[in-house]
């Protein structure tokens, strides 16, 4: 059943971006950055974290996930370290994504040659 | 500001941009929204496949599993771009194939191997982020103004 929802989820999150792209008229960079913030902000009041119980991969492999866990991270160490935590902790969970992409990148650009 | 910017033409110009305006191709939102749906669907569907692979595997848990999730699909997603498979469906979906993680995978290792003809420090290091930097920064800087907000009302608002 999971695999149904996180169908479901993960596309309506891919159609609100579509509908930013059209009929707001957003480029691809706006409308990521406002995904990821509303992430972070989903977060802030709680909310992501039920939405990855119900959605699985639906609410993780989109953007959005990205400023979640960056909240995440941020307050899982500024409930440790107070204050200082908010800083030191940002990167904590999110440290996948961001160095997939750097390694892969890297990787990439070493292997295969620009087309055209 | 588009409003403003209108304001300040000559009137000519202004009657141009109406009948431009009229005669500009309309965009089939609806179908480009079911376009997104599905590709965006099908790849959270094969993250979920990843995702329950690594719990029965590797014992992760439903929350934690996310980042081995979001890293292998980046692998996948260097693969098809280097082959040049993610940029037809790309074309194909619009926002289907850049709003997952793939899309910000996309955007970087594609800006990777476009420029390592300028060299890799200043063609691959400099210009990797240039693309998925907004990402990156906006989602720190909200991230950082929320988990502030919230730590100063968990500790001081007894909340």
């Amino acid at each position: 059943m999971i695999f149904f929802w996180a169908f479901v989820v993960g596309g309506i999150i891919c159609v609100f971006g579509q509908i930013m792209f059209d009929i707001f008229k957003l480029s691809p960079a706006h409308t990521l950055s406002i995904l990821v913030v509303s992430g972070a902000i989903l977060d802030g009041f709680g909310l992501y974290e039920p939405l990855i119980d119900f959605a699985g991969a639906g609410a993780t492999v989109p953007i959005t996930s990205f400023g979640n866990s960056l909240v995440h991270g941020a307050m899982a160490e500024a409930e440790k370290h107070g204050l200082v935590g908010v800083v030191t902790g940002m990167f904590e969970v999110t440290s996948a994504g961001i160095s997939a992409a750097i390694i892969f990148g890297v990787i990439g650009a070493l292997i295969f040659k620009p087309k055209g | 500001m588009a409003d403003k910017k209108k304001k300040n033409l000559p009137p000519d110009a202004q009657e141009y941009q109406a009948f431009q305006k009229q005669r500009e191709v309309k965009r089939p939102i609806f179908k480009n929204c079911i376009k997104a749906f599905l590709v965006g669907g099908f790849i959270c569907f094969i993250g979920q496949i990843i995702s329950t692979f690594y719990i029965h595997f590797f014992n992760f848990t439903e929350q934690t599993v996310g980042n081995p999730t979001v890293a292998t699909l980046i692998f996948i997603t260097m693969l098809l771009t280097g082959f040049g498979v993610y940029d037809r469906i790309g074309q194909f979906s619009g926002a289907g194939s850049a709003v997952p993680v793939t899309g910000f995978g996309n955007a970087v290792i594609s800006s990777a191997i476009e420029h390592r003809t300028e060299g890799f420090v200043l063609g691959v290091g400099s210009n990797m982020l240039k693309l998925a930097g907004p990402v990156i920064v906006y989602g720190v800087f909200s991230a950082f103004v929320i988990a502030l907000i919230k730590t100063i009302l968990i500790k001081w608002g007894g909340l």
